[in-house]
């Protein structure tokens, strides 16, 4: 028997090969920032003109469709839907369990490991908000994952970055080390999700487009 | 009922990790809907379930998760109908390495911060029993498992150059994407669950 070769298989119904789309005056950040930063894809997005029902229902917000990045995840809405329903429960359903702060020091500090830019500047932004300790989240995107933190934050850190290691290399000893710090098993379910969310988020945005410093204001 | 995530964890049914699952319900579907969005429920036209199956295979051995990769092989098997999954898994043993590295921009202050690392490519021989499109997937999943930061409108193109469309690039990156999230979520519920046991 010959090899399998999925080419044979797929390649009449595959489409046309995709075009990539270069930005080469785009001014791109080259140090993490807590500034608004734009993002450039390097893929055609979907045609908001074209878009159609589903793909409306993978934006979830239908103010998503002024989005680059959300219009060109619309090309597979399921995913996007799915995945856009996981982002908002992890991290907007803080009723109970890790406060936001928390939930966004998670995502930033895995931002700043895995190396994007843009997410660590939009999830630094959101951490800074709810924790009002700017300085301390600036110095996790100066100094690095490793920088100077209080116990709570310093047990946050260590577990997010012990579980974007790939292998991940989590272990019981992060867990307790938040427990320590006061947070509850709930709690330590969502550094978990909150931090394991960021090394899907971070993948996407690294691959598929570039950030951008926004222009000056006026 | 469990879900993939408990299998891939060994989430007792009833236990304190299911009971904190389920005070989250939104997620815990929804990461089992994404899961369906990319494995069960999928249209081919763009990526076929051979394609997706062997690269997350791939990416779970990569990740060196022998429960999940045991799931995505099988996955492999029943896609492909021949043991394509052995390929893969030799391949995966060959290519594994830790995360992230990768360089930053040689003209800014993240330089210092640059690490080395094997950047993985498949040989022709390889890619002649893959086909160039699962190769050229399966050097991308890398890139993406193991050097995120490095990702470039060039590694696109070479997706583009194998016959990857851009409807069928953006599935793939979400399946790679969203594996690095779902065996993470996997791999910290599993020390909860050792703990549950215990």
């Amino acid at each position: 028997m010959t090899a399998h070769t999925i080419d044979e298989a797929t390649d009449a119904a595959t489409g046309t090969p995709a075009r990539t789309i270069e930005h080469p005056g785009a001014s791109v950040p080259r140090a993490f920032t807590q500034a608004e930063l734009g993002w450039l894809p390097w893929l055609e997005p979907a045609d908001e003109a074209t878009l159609t029902e589903r793909q409306y229902a993978g934006l979830v917000d239908r103010s998503r469709v002024k989005s680059d990045y959300f219009r060109l995840l619309a090309r597979d809405p399921d995913i996007l839907r799915a995945r856009t329903l996981t982002d908002k429960d992890i991290f907007y359903n803080a009723s109970d369990g890790l406060p936001r702060a928390e939930r966004e020091l998670a995502a930033a500090a895995t931002s700043r490991f895995n190396g994007c830019i843009f997410c660590a500047s939009v999830h630094a932004r959101f951490a800074t908000h709810h924790s009002k300790r700017h300085d301390d989240v600036q110095r996790l995107l100066d100094e690095g994952v490793d920088a100077a933190q209080d116990a709570a934050w310093r047990a946050v850190i260590d577990a997010a970055v012990a579980l974007a290691a790939t292998p991940p290399r989590l272990e019981p000893a992060h867990l307790d080390a938040l427990r320590r710090a006061g947070f509850g098993e709930q709690a330590v379910s969502d550094v978990i999700h909150s931090a394991a969310f960021f090394n899907w988020a971070n993948r996407l945005m690294l691959s598929l487009g570039e950030p951008e410093e926004a222009p000056p204001l006026p | 009922m469990t879900d993939i995530i408990d299998r891939l964890a060994g989430v007792r049914p009833g236990g304190s990790v299911d009971a904190l699952r389920r005070h989250r319900p939104a997620t815990r579907d929804n990461a089992e809907a994404s899961y369906h969005a990319l494995f069960t429920v999928i249209d081919e036209t763009h990526a076929s379930l051979a394609e997706r199956a062997a690269v997350a295979q791939f990416v779970a051995a990569l990740h060196a998760d022998d429960v999940a990769t045991a799931h995505y092989a099988a996955l492999t098997r029943e896609a492909t109908g021949d043991r394509l999954d052995d390929v893969i898994d030799r391949l995966a043993g060959a290519a594994r390495t830790t995360g992230p590295y990768g360089d930053y921009p040689a003209d800014g202050p993240l330089t210092r911060e640059s690490v080395p690392g094997p950047r993985f490519a498949v040989d022709d021989e390889v890619r002649a029993t893959l086909g160039g499109r699962l190769g050229a997937a399966l050097e991308h999943a890398h890139l993406l498992v193991f050097r995120p930061r490095e990702s470039s409108v060039a590694a696109l193109a070479r997706l583009a150059d194998a016959g990857w469309s851009t409807d069928g690039i953006v599935t793939l990156s979400q399946l790679v994407s969203f594996l690095a999230f779902q065996l993470r979520v996997a791999a910290g519920l599993r020390l909860l669950t050792t703990e549950d046991a215990a």
